[in-house]
C-alpha cells in the first residue's frame, strides 16, 4: 500500500480510547487504519508501507500544544512560522495553536488565513490559531470573532494581556456563545500589576525589581469565574501560575462550570529563586513563582484539575534579552525541548504515569480547542509520535530549529525522545 | 603614602562592588578601614595620592545626580585617575543604544572602571558579567547604592565607635529605596538592630523575611532609637497614590522638632539628600547639633576614595 506505514511492536498509549499496550498501529491513507495486537508485516495489505519497529518505545497520538507563539507576522526574526514548525515537529508536536499577539495581531479572517496559508506551505505541523478577543489587543472594541471562526480559528485571547474591562469580557463571552469556539485568557489585572517584571516577594525585593502579585492572575481569573456562572460559555485560564489560581480552579469545576486551564514547562520546574542573579531567560509572564506554588501546581495535576500542558513557547532574539532584566522582554523558549521537560517535571516525581501525561498532551488540548485530534482511534487522521521514553540527552540551545535561544534550560539532562513524528501519516520528523 | 589599618591576614578580592548584600562583615569593615586611611588625604594641602595614576575611571550615569557622581569624580581625582563623565543626555543612548553596547564601546576605548548609576536593579551586575572592567554601582534602581551604605556605616561607627548594638531606624519610602536596602545589609551585618519605619503602603514585599523589624509608628520608635535617617520622598519613583497627601505624610513620619524633644539626646540624624525641608524633615532638623548630613557627604568621598582603591588593587592581581 503507498504511503502507508505500520509501526509494530511499540507500547500504544491511547489514552482516548483506553489502550495502554503492546500493539501494531496500521496508517493508511493519511488515516489510522488499525490498532490490533498483531499485524502481519507481509501481504496485500502492507504491501508499500514504511515498516518501523517500536520495540521498548512509546506509540502516541501526534502531541498537541495549544500555547505557542510563533511571532509571524511581524517579527519575523524572532520566529516564522516555518521555524516554528520545524521545531514543533521535532518535539513531537503535530499539532500548534499559535497566539494571535502578532503584529499586526491575528484579528479577522484575513490575518487567520494567512496563518494558516503559511503553515500549508511549510507542511511541517498543523499550525492552528487563535483570533484576538478585541480589536488591537486593546481591550476596547470586540474583534471580528465570526469571521475569523469561519476562518478557522480555534479560540480567541488577547494573550500577552488580561482583557482589563469586565463589560468588555463580559461581552465578548456572550458574543462568543455564537461560534462555540474557546475564549482564553491571560489572566492578570494590570492595575495590580503595575510594571512588574517577576513575582513579587522576598526576591523582588532584595533585586530591586518591581514585583507582579500573584493578586493580579487571581483577581482577574476570580471574576472571569463569577462572569461564567452567568454566561457559561468555554473558558479556558491560560497558564495559571499561582496556589491562588489552583484554588479558584477547583471550585470552578466543582461548580461544573465550562473552565479549564493550562500550565506550563517552567511554572512546573522553575522559581522566582531562579531570577536572583537577573539572567533575563528566566524573565517569563505569569513570572515564576514561589516553589509552594511549584508544588501547587503539580499536586493540582496529579488531582484532574488541570486540562492541558502548553509551553507558551515565547522566541526572542538573544539581542533583546542581552538587556537588563527591567528592560528585556518576557518569554521562553521551550518548545523544543518540552516533552523531556514535562517527564522532568512530571513522570519522574510520580505526579503522572506515561498515559496521564500523554492525556494532557493530546487528548485533552484537543478538546479544549475542539479539534478532533489527540486520539489514535480508527478512521482518525494519522497523526503519530514515537518517543524513546527510557533515551536521556541534553538540552543543547545550539540545535534548536527554533530561530530564538532564550531557552533557561540549556544543559539540562532530560529523558523521553522524540524519535519519529508522523503528521497526516507522512513521516515529517525522525531523529 | 596612605597608612592602612588591616585586619590581619584579609585580603580584599572583589573587582566588582555591586551591592553590600553579599559582602562579609569583614570585607564591609575592612572598606571602613581602608577609607579611614583615606580621609586624611582630603585635609592636606595637596590633596592627592598616587593609587590610581594612569588609570581612567567612567561615571556612567543615566539617572540624575549631583553628589553622588561629583563624589566619585572627585574621589578619582584624589587617587589621581583621570575620570569621564558620561551622562543619559549627553550620549548616545538616547539613539536607542543598549546599555551592554554603551558599555563595550566605553571599554574599547580603554577604561579601567566603571562606576554606573542605572534606573534597573541589576544594572550594574549584568554589566559585570558582560564586561572586562571593574563596576561599581552607583545605584541600580532600588536594589542598591553600595557606597551609600557604606558611607552612612562609616559616619555612624566613626561619631559611635561601632554599630554593635545600635538601634536604627530608617523612615519613608522603604519599598523604593536603595539607600534602605543597602543600609540594612551594612548595619545589621555590623551588628544594629534595624527598624524600617513608614506606611504600608510603601513597605517592600515580604519585609517580614528580611533582617529587619517593621513599625507604621514613628511616635513609637522616636524615642528608642540611637540614630535615624530619614529617606527622601522620591516623587519619581512612586507608583499611584501611596499616601494621601504630602500633609498627612509629614504628620506622621516627617522628623519634626517636637519629635526630636523626645528623642535621645545623642541621636544622630542622617539623610542621604537631596532633602525636601519641611516635608520629611524640618529644616531645624537638619540643621540642628544632631545633624550629621554634610558629614555624610565628607564621609562619602573617603569611602568612595577606598571603594576605587580596592576594586583597582583586586583587578590588578
Amino acid at each position: 500500500m503507498k504511503n502507508g506505514v505500520l509501526i509494530k511492536n511499540g507500547r500504544v498509549i491511547d489514552p482516548a480510547n483506553g489502550i495502554d499496550g503492546e500493539y501494531d498501529l496500521l496508517i493508511a491513507d493519511q488515516k489510522v487504519e488499525r490498532v490490533a495486537e498483531k499485524i502481519e508485516d507481509s501481504g496485500p495489505a502492507v504491501r508499500g508501507c514504511t515498516i518501523i519497529d517500536a520495540t521498548g518505545k512509546l506509540v502516541a497520538p501526534g502531541l498537541i500544544d495549544i500555547h505557542v507563539h510563533l511571532r509571524e507576522p511581524g517579527d519575523e526574526e524572532e520566529e516564522t512560522i516555518a521555524s516554528g514548525s520545524a521545531a514543533a515537529v521535532a518535539a513531537g508536536f503535530t499539532s500548534v495553536v499559535c497566539m494571535p499577539n502578532t503584529n499586526p495581531p491575528i484579528e479577522n479572517e484575513t490575518d487567520v488565513e494567512y496563518i494558516h496559508r503559511k503553515a500549508r506551505q511549510t507542511r511541517k505541523t498543523h499550525v492552528y490559531t487563535m483570533g484576538a478577543i478585541t480589536k488591537g489587543l486593546e481591550g476596547v472594541e470586540l474583534a471580528e470573532m465570526g469571521f475569523m471562526a469561519e476562518a478557522g480559528a480555534v479560540g480567541f485571547t488577547d494573550d500577552g494581556r488580561g482583557v482589563q474591562d469586565p463589560a468588555v469580557i463580559l461581552r465578548a463571552l456572550k458574543y462568543a456563545a455564537m461560534f462555540d469556539l474557546v475564549v482564553a485568557q491571560h489572566c492578570q489585572d494590570d492595575g495590580i500589576a503595575g510594571s512588574g517584571v517577576m513575582n513579587s516577594g522576598y526576591y523582588s525585593t532584595i533585586l530591586g525589581l518591581p514585583g507582579l502579585d500573584p493578586l493580579a492572575e487571581e483577581a482577574m481569573l476570580w471574576r472571569d469565574i463569577q462572569l461564567i456562572r452567568r454566561v457559561p460559555v468555554r473558558y479556558h485560564a491560560q497558564h495559571i501560575s499561582t496556589t491562588g489560581s489552583v484554588e479558584l480552579i477547583k471550585v470552578a469545576k466543582r461548580d461544573s462550570l465550562p473552565v479549564t486551564c493550562e500550565v506550563t514547562p517552567h511554572h512546573l520546574l522553575l522559581t522566582e529563586e531562579c531570577c536572583a542573579d537577573y539572567d533575563t531567560n528566566y524573565k517569563v509572564n505569569p513570572p515564576l513563582r514561589r516553589a509552594e506554588d511549584v508544588d501547587a501546581l503539580k499536586q493540582a495535576i496529579a488531582d484532574g484539575l488541570v486540562d492541558a500542558l502548553a509551553t507558551d513557547h515565547a522566541p526572542h532574539l538573544q539581542s533583546e534579552k542581552e538587556l537588563e532584566f527591567l528592560a528585556a522582554p518576557f518569554g521562553i523558549a521551550s518548545l523544543e525541548c518540552a516533552l523531556g521537560l514535562y517527564v522532568k517535571a512530571l513522570v519522574e516525581p510520580g505526579v503522572l504515569d506515561w498515559p496521564g501525561l500523554i492525556r494532557l498532551m493530546t487528548e485533552k488540548p484537543a478538546g479544549i480547542i475542539g479539534i478532533d485530534k489527540g486520539t489514535l482511534g480508527e478512521g482518525k487522521q494519522a497523526d503519530v509520535t514515537i518517543i524513546d521514553p527510557d533515551r536521556e540527552y541534553v538540552v543543547d540551545v545550539n540545535t534548536f530549529r527554533s530561530k530564538s535561544r532564550n531557552c533557561p534550560y540549556q544543559g539540562w539532562k532530560v529523558k523521553g525522545r522524540v524519535e519519529k513524528t508522523i503528521v497526516g501519516g507522512e513521516i515529517r520528523f525522525e531523529a | 603614602m596612605v597608612s592602612m589599618r588591616k585586619s590581619k591576614q584579609f585580603k580584599w578580592q572583589r573587582k566588582h562592588l555591586l551591592g553590600l548584600r553579599e559582602l562579609s562583615r569583614e570585607e564591609i569593615t575592612y572598606i571602613l578601614d581602608t577609607a579611614k586611611g583615606f580621609e586624611q588625604v582630603s585635609t592636606r594641602s595637596v590633596k592627592k595620592a598616587p593609587p590610581l595614576r594612569g588609570k581612567v575611571v567612567v561615571n556612567l550615569f543615566f539617572e540624575d545626580s549631583t553628589r553622588t557622581r561629583n563624589s566619585f569624580a572627585l574621589a578619582a581625582n584624589r587617587l589621581s585617575a583621570d575620570i569621564i563623565e558620561f551622562t543619559k543626555k549627553s550620549s548616545s543612548v538616547s539613539k536607542g543604544e543598549t546599555l551592554l553596547d554603551t558599555a563595550r564601546n566605553l571599554e574599547a576605548m580603554g577604561i579601567d572602571i566603571v562606576v554606573v548609576r542605572h534606573g534597573a536593579g541589576g544594572a550594574s551586575r549584568f554589566l559585570s558579567r558582560n564586561i572586562k572592567a571593574c563596576v561599581v554601582n552607583a545605584g541600580d534602581g532600588f536594589c542598591e547604592h553600595p557606597t551609600q551604605g557604606l558611607l552612612d556605616v562609616y559616619t555612624i561607627r566613626k561619631i559611635k565607635g561601632t554599630l554593635e548594638g545600635l538601634k536604627i531606624a530608617i523612615v519613608g519610602d522603604i519599598a523604593h529605596s536603595r539607600v534602605a536596602r543597602s543600609d540594612m545589609w551594612a548595619m545589621t551585618k555590623l551588628g544594629a538592630e534595624v527598624t524600617f519605619v513608614g506606611p504600608p503602603t510603601l513597605m517592600p514585599t515580604q519585609v517580614d523575611r528580611l533582617p529587619v523589624k517593621v513599625s507604621y509608628s514613628l511616635d513609637e520608635i522616636i524615642e528608642k532609637v540611637d540614630v535615624i535617617n530619614m529617606l527622601r520622598i522620591q516623587f519619581e519613583r512612586l507608583g499611584g497614590n501611596p499616601f494621601p497627601s504630602i500633609r498627612e505624610y509629614s504628620h506622621y513620619f516627617g522628623l519634626t522638632v517636637e519629635r526630636m524633644n523626645r528623642a535621645k539626646p545623642d541621636i544622630l540624624v542622617m539623610h542621604p539628600g537631596p532633602i525636601n525641608r519641611g516635608l520629611e524633615i524640618e529644616s531645624e532638623v537638619a540643621d540642628g547639633r544632631n545633624s550629621v548630613i554634610l558629614g555624610q557627604v565628607t564621609n562619602g568621598l573617603a569611602v568612595r576614595m577606598a571603594v576605587l582603591f580596592l576594586v583597582n588593587q583586586a583587578a590588578a592581581q
